[in-house]
């Protein structure tokens, strides 16, 4: 535990949380929600658990961000009925 | 306006709550608080796997002798967990007729027969790292149960290289890798193989994924070492599910359930 190395991840985790709520692009906000998961990882390797960390890297980071950009992708603003 | 001021008035209160209960947590770390030794009359179970599970299964990595072995049957239905989301994906998303007509506009707009040489830089790229990112990617699979990694870890970094494929190219270069055939087939020989080691293991005499049995068929010294290779067995098999589930889900929410052209 290095209390100035947590002090800076979580509050750059709090302030990813916020924007990735508070934006209004979709992108923007689940691009930030891959930053928010890569945080969450390195707080994780920070506190020994690697094993959690290197999931949280590989699927909330990695592959959770590129669904949901995809999914991203397949929306529209406007409905088709 | 009302109910905002009533709702940060609520979350300020519940927030202080919860951080005057965090005051009475043990400190992190301790190897004495409850969640590790349990309470007096009953001794929590982790003590028990810091102490003995190097010496029951010769796997240095505690996570994955946990999750493979002593709680292999959670972990097989686990797998079974990420098999049903990707059925449950296909019976939402997958669209099937209307095909020809979609494969041949897809294959008109191709990237590379038609010289989109934007493209370049990135096509290339890709196909340098993707055989490194596999690579690593059956790394962490087969090194799992000595260093940090396991069957889902590799197995998502596996299907993130058919989505680095498809996201390069289109989903037809990716599909073309791996195809829905070949990559429904796989999700379900992942669960197979992961049940094969339990029913062995009780075709042997003991029970259900019981590792030790397998000392015959694996000839080893003792049940340690069997134990130890069923667990590489069984990531194998976990790996090959997620591999599969990450890159269906993937192919087909980036192409609405058409499995052409993709992002």
């Amino acid at each position: 535990m290095i209390f100035a190395f947590d002090i800076i991840i979580l509050v750059f985790l709090v302030v990813a949380a916020l924007i990735s709520l508070n934006v209004k692009d979709l992108l923007s906000a689940s691009m930030i929600y891959g930053i928010y998961g890569f945080l969450i990882c390195l707080l994780w390797a920070e506190m020994g658990a690697v094993d959690v960390a290197f999931t949280e890297a590989s699927v909330g980071a990695g592959v959770s961000t590129v669904l949901l950009v995809a999914t991203v992708f397949n929306t529209r603003r406007r409905s088709s009925d | 306006m009302l109910s905002k001021v009533f709702a940060t008035i609520a979350v300020a209160i519940t927030g202080s709550i919860l951080l005057y209960g965090v005051s009475d947590f043990p400190a992190f770390g301790d190897p004495h608080s409850p969640a590790n030794a349990g309470v007096p009359g009953s001794e929590s179970v982790s003590l028990y796997f810091i102490e003995e599970s190097y010496k029951d299964t010769k796997v240095p990595n505690i996570v994955t002798s946990v999750l493979a072995d002593y709680r292999g049957y959670d972990t097989m239905f686990e797998t079974v967990v990420i098999f049903a989301a990707g059925m449950a994906i296909f019976a939402i998303l997958r669209v099937v007729g209307n095909k020809e007509e979609t494969a041949a506009k897809a294959a008109e707009e191709d990237s590379f027969t038609n010289g989109d040489h934007n493209r370049i830089i990135v096509g290339t790229t890709v196909r340098i790292v993707v055989p490194v990112i596999q690579l690593f990617a059956l790394y962490v699979v087969a090194h799992g149960h000595h260093s940090p990694g396991g069957g889902f870890q590799g197995g998502v970094i596996l299907g993130a290289s058919f989505i680095i494929i498809a996201l390069a190219e289109n989903l037809n270069a990716a599909l073309r890798r791996l195809s829905e055939l070949n990559y429904v087939r796989l999700a379900a020989i992942g669960i197979f193989i992961y049940a094969a080691f339990g029913i062995m293991a009780q075709v042997l005499g003991s029970n259900f994924l019981d590792y030790g049995a397998l000392q015959p068929i694996f000839m080893t010294d003792g049940p340690e070492m069997a134990r130890s290779h069923s667990m590489l067995g069984v990531e194998i098999g976990v790996a090959f599910t997620v591999t599969a589930i990450m890159f269906a889900i993937y192919a087909n929410l980036a192409s609405r359930g058409q499995l052409v052209k993709g992002l």
